[in-house]
C-alpha cells in the first residue's frame, strides 16, 4: 500500500458523495486536488525544497479527516481567553476548521465587504468564488495545498472592495479540539484586498488540546493596485501537532503588504509562502519569528518571485532555539528578467540557546535580469558577548542583560507589525515565553 | 584626609597570556581629575578594561582598592553598582534594547544597591530630560535603540550623558576625545566638567593632550611599556604636547 492510499480512500468514502451538494465547479477542483497529490505523494528529504525537513511522521499518522464541529469545548473556553482576544474588530472562529457562528463576532460591516464562512460563500457567492478559489495558489509541485483542495471544508472568505479602507483588524481564529491522533483539518482561506483598500488580517492557529493532530492550511491572499496589507500569521498549535501552512500572496502595482509569521507551537511546522510580485512598484516585506524547544522543527519556505520591475522584497526572519530543536530557512528569490530595478533583501538570524539546537538555513538566489540589488545574509549563534558586558558595565546584571539582548531580538521582528494591539500583544506573548526558559538568562 | 577613591598597586595585567600593564601605582582621592596619557600600545586600554571589569584579562600580580574595597573581586556589574562607570572608546550598538529602558533599568538597578526607591517612569524621564541639556542631546536619542545609527560624535555624547544619569563616583574615560570634531569635543568635555564633584573621581585615559585643554587635570600620568613613569600636574600634558612621549620617556627610562 503506498502512503497516499488512505488518501484516496478517504477522498472517494467522504468527499465523492458530497459532489452534488455544492455548485458544479467545486467538485473537479477537489478531484484535481486529489489527483495532483496522489502523483506527487508526501514530499521527502530528497526533494530539493523539504531537504531538512523530515515529514515521515506525519505521512504515518492515521488520516482522520475532521468533518463537522463540536464546540462545546471552545465555548467552555470562550474564544476571548485566546490569543488577540482583547483586539476589537470583526473575529471568525472556526473549530477544527468550521466555522463557528455562535461565537463569532461580526460587528456592522463596511459597505461592500464581505466577511464570513468560506463554505457559506461557496454557495452564495458562487461566480466569484470560482474565479479566484484555488486559482493562484499553485499546487503543482505542492502536495500539501493539493491535499487542501481535495479537502478543505471551511475557513475564511474576505472581499475588500476597491477603495475601502476596513480599520480595524479582522480575526480569524482557527482552534484545534479533537484529541484523536491523526485528526486533520484542512482550513481554506480567501482573502482579496481590492485596489486602494486596505486591510489588516490576524490569523491565528492555537489548540484546547496537545493531541497529534494535523492542520494543513491554505491561505490565498490577493492584494490589488495600491492596496495596502496587513497579514499577521500566528502558530501556537499543540507541541505534538502538525501544522502544515501555505500562503500565497499575489500582489498588485503600487501596493504594500506586510506579511507576518510566529511560530511558537507544533511538533513539526512548515510555513511555504509564495509571494508573487506581480505589479510594478510594490513593496512586500515578509517578516517572521520562531521560537523552538524541545524537539520541535519550525520550517519557513519562501519563494519570492519579483515579475515585474521597480519591487522590493525585503525578507527578516529570527530564530530562537532551545534544547534539541531545529530551525529551517529557505529563502528563494526568483527575478525575472523583466524585472528590472528590483530590490531584494533577505536575512535569517538566529540565536542557539543549546549547544544541541540546530539551523539549517538556505538562501537561493536566481536572476534573470540584469540591473537588480539582491543581497542575502544568515547568522547563527549566541548571544553577543560585547553587548552583554556593555549591560552589565552599566550595572545590569548578568541574567537581566541576557534577557534584554534576546528580547531584542525577538522584537526587531515584532516591531514591524504595524496594528498596534496586535503588535503590543505579540510582544507581551512572546517575552512570557522567553522568561519562562530559564535558559534565556542563565549562560550556557 | 578620606580614604582614596581608588588605589591601583603594582598592578601586573595582561591579555592573551601577553603581560601589558607591568606595575602600575596610582592614588586617586575625592574631587580629583587625574588624566593618565601614553602612547599607542602603552597598556591605557587595557588599564581601563581591567578596572571595568572586561572579560580575557588576566590580573597577575597587585591590588586594585576602590573605596577600600577589593575592585578587582567583583563583577562588571557590582562595580557600576557601586559607582564605578567606564565611558567606553567604542560605545557598543545595541539593536532592539531602547535606550530609556536600558538606562531606566541601570539606574534602577544602581538605586536598589544603594538602598534608595526605583524611580518609576515619570520621575525617569523628568531626571533625563534634565541631564540631557547638559550634553546637547537631541531627544530622539532616547527612543532609538541603545547607540544604534548614532554618528561617532552622538556615541560618545550617549557615553556621557548615561555618566550624568548614573551619577558615577569614579568616571574612567577612555578615549572619549578620539573621533571628535572640535564642537563635539567641546560639548563633551563640558558635560565631564560640569559633572565634576567634590565627591567624586574622574580617571580620563587618553592619547592626546587636546581633550586637556577642556578637562583641566589635577594630576597627568604618563603611561610607558605598562608603568607610570612620570606623574606631575597638569603642566606635564604640554611639555608632553611639545616634546613627545620619546624625549620625555627616553629620559625617564635611561636610569632604570
Amino acid at each position: 500500500m503506498k502512503e497516499t492510499d488512505p488518501y484516496l480512500a478517504k477522498f472517494d468514502e467522504l468527499i465523492a458523495p458530497t459532489a452534488g451538494r455544492h455548485p458544479s465547479w467545486v467538485f473537479p477542483l477537489r478531484k484535481a486536488g486529489i489527483a495532483r497529490f496522489a502523483e506527487l505523494g508526501f514530499p521527502t528529504l530528497k526533494d530539493e525544497d523539504w531537504r531538512f525537513t523530515n515529514v515521515a511522521p506525519l505521512a504515518k499518522l492515521p488520516f482522520k479527516p475532521v468533518f463537522g464541529a463540536n464546540t462545546d469545548g471552545v465555548a467552555a473556553k470562550a474564544p476571548g481567553r485566546f490569543t488577540f482576544a482583547d483586539l476589537n474588530g470583526p473575529r471568525l472562529v472556526f473549530v477544527d476548521g468550521h466555522f463557528a457562528k455562535e461565537v463569532s463576532t461580526i460587528p456592522s460591516l463596511a459597505k461592500g465587504l464581505k466577511l464570513g464562512s468560506l463554505a457559506t460563500a461557496v454557495v452564495s457567492d458562487s461566480a466569484f468564488l470560482e474565479k479566484h478559489l484555488g486559482r493562484y495558489v499553485g499546487t503543482e509541485k505542492n502536495a500539501f495545498a493539493s491535499l487542501n483542495t481535495a479537502f478543505f471544508q471551511d475557513g475564511a472568505f474576505i472581499h475588500v472592495p476597491a477603495d475601502v479602507a476596513v480599520r480595524e483588524p479582522i480575526q480569524l481564529l482557527f482552534i484545534s479540539t479533537v484529541r484523536e491522533t491523526g485528526a486533520t483539518t484542512h482550513p481554506r482561506n480567501l482573502i482579496i484586498a481590492e485596489k486602494q483598500s486596505r486591510l489588516t488580517v490576524i490569523e491565528s492557529y492555537v489548540r484546547t488540546v496537545d493531541a497529534s493532530y494535523f492542520t494543513n492550511a491554505v491561505t490565498e491572499l490577493v492584494v490589488g493596485d495600491d492596496a495596502v496589507v496587513e497579514h499577521v500569521k500566528f502558530q501556537d498549535e499543540s507541541r505534538e501537532a502538525f501544522h502544515i501552512a501555505t500562503v500565497h500572496g499575489q500582489f498588485g502595482r503600487h501596493s504594500r503588504v506586510n506579511a507576518h509569521s510566529f511560530a511558537l507551537g507544533a511538533r513539526l511546522s512548515r510555513n511555504s509562502i509564495h509571494v508573487n510580485l506581480a505589479g510594478e512598484g510594490l513593496e512586500c516585506i515578509l517578516n517572521g519569528l520562531y521560537l523552538t524547544k524541545g524537539e520541535q522543527l519550525a520550517d519557513h519556505h519562501m519563494i519570492v518571485e519579483h515579475a515585474r520591475p521597480h519591487c522590493a522584497s525585503h525578507e527578516y526572519f529570527n530564530g530562537i532555539l532551545d534544547d534539541k530543536s531545529k530551525g529551517v530557512f529557505h529563502g528563494r528569490i526568483l527575478v525575472q528578467q523583466v524585472a528590472q530595478k528590483t530590490d531584494a533583501k533577505q536575512t535569517n538570524k538566529n540565536i542557539l540557546l543549546s549547544d544541541e539546537a540546530a539551523v539549517d538555513t538556505k538562501p537561493q538566489l536566481e536572476i534573470y535580469a540584469d540591473d537588480v540589488k539582491c543581497t542575502h545574509g544568515a547568522t547563527v549563534g549566541q548571544l553577543d558577548d560585547d553587548a552583554i558586558y556593555y549591560l552589565r558595565s552599566r550595572g545590569i546584571g548578568l541574567e537581566t542583560a541576557r534577557q534584554m539582548l534576546i528580547h531584542a531580538f525577538a522584537g526587531e521582528i515584532i516591531d514591524r507589525v504595524k496594528c498596534d494591539p496586535a503588535r503590543e500583544e505579540l510582544d507581551k506573548l512572546v517575552w512570557e515565553r522567553l522568561e519562562a526558559n530559564p535558559h534565556v538568562a542563565e549562560k550556557r | 584626609m578620606s580614604q582614596p577613591i581608588l588605589e591601583i598597586k603594582n598592578l601586573h595585567a595582561g591579555v592573551e597570556g601577553k603581560q601589558i600593564l607591568k606595575g602600575v601605582d596610582l592614588t586617586i582621592n575625592a574631587g580629583e581629575v587625574h588624566a593618565i596619557m601614553g602612547p599607542n600600545g602603552s597598556g591605557k586600554s587595557t588599564l581601563a578594561a581591567v578596572l571595568a571589569g572586561r572579560d580575557g584579562y588576566e590580573v597577575a600580580e597587585g591590588q586594585v582598592l576602590y573605596c577600600g574595597k577589593d575592585l578587582l573581586e567583583m563583577d562588571p556589574e557590582e562595580r557600576a553598582r557601586e559607582g564605578v562607570f567606564l565611558a567606553f572608546q567604542y560605545p557598543i550598538e545595541i539593536p532592539g534594547v531602547n535606550t530609556t529602558y536600558f538606562l531606566k533599568a541601570a539606574l534602577n538597578e544602581i538605586r536598589k544597591h544603594k538602598g534608595l526607591s526605583e524611580l518609576d517612569a515619570v520621575e525617569f524621564i523628568e531626571l533625563v530630560k534634565e541631564k540631557m541639556k547638559i550634553l546637547h542631546l537631541p531627544e530622539d536619542c532616547l527612543k532609538r535603540s541603545v547607540n544604534d545609527g548614532f554618528s561617532g560624535g552622538e556615541k560618545k555624547r550617549n557615553e556621557i550623558f548615561q555618566m550624568a544619569v548614573l551619577e558615577p563616583k569614579l568616571a574612567i574615560l577612555d578615549e572619549t576625545d578620539s573621533g571628535l570634531d572640535i564642537d563635539a569635543l567641546k560639548v563633551v568635555s563640558e558635560g565631564v566638567n560640569k559633572l565634576k564633584r567634590p565627591d567624586n573621581a574622574q580617571f580620563v585615559i587618553t592619547h592626546y593632550q587636546r581633550l586637556l585643554n577642556y578637562i583641566i587635570p589635577d594630576y597627568v600620568h604618563v603611561l610607558f611599556d605598562g608603568r607610570v613613569v612620570k606623574s606631575g600636574g597638569k603642566e606635564l600634558a604640554l611639555e608632553l604636547e611639545e616634546r613627545g612621549y620619546e624625549s620625555l620617556v627616553g629620559h625617564e627610562l635611561q636610569p632604570a
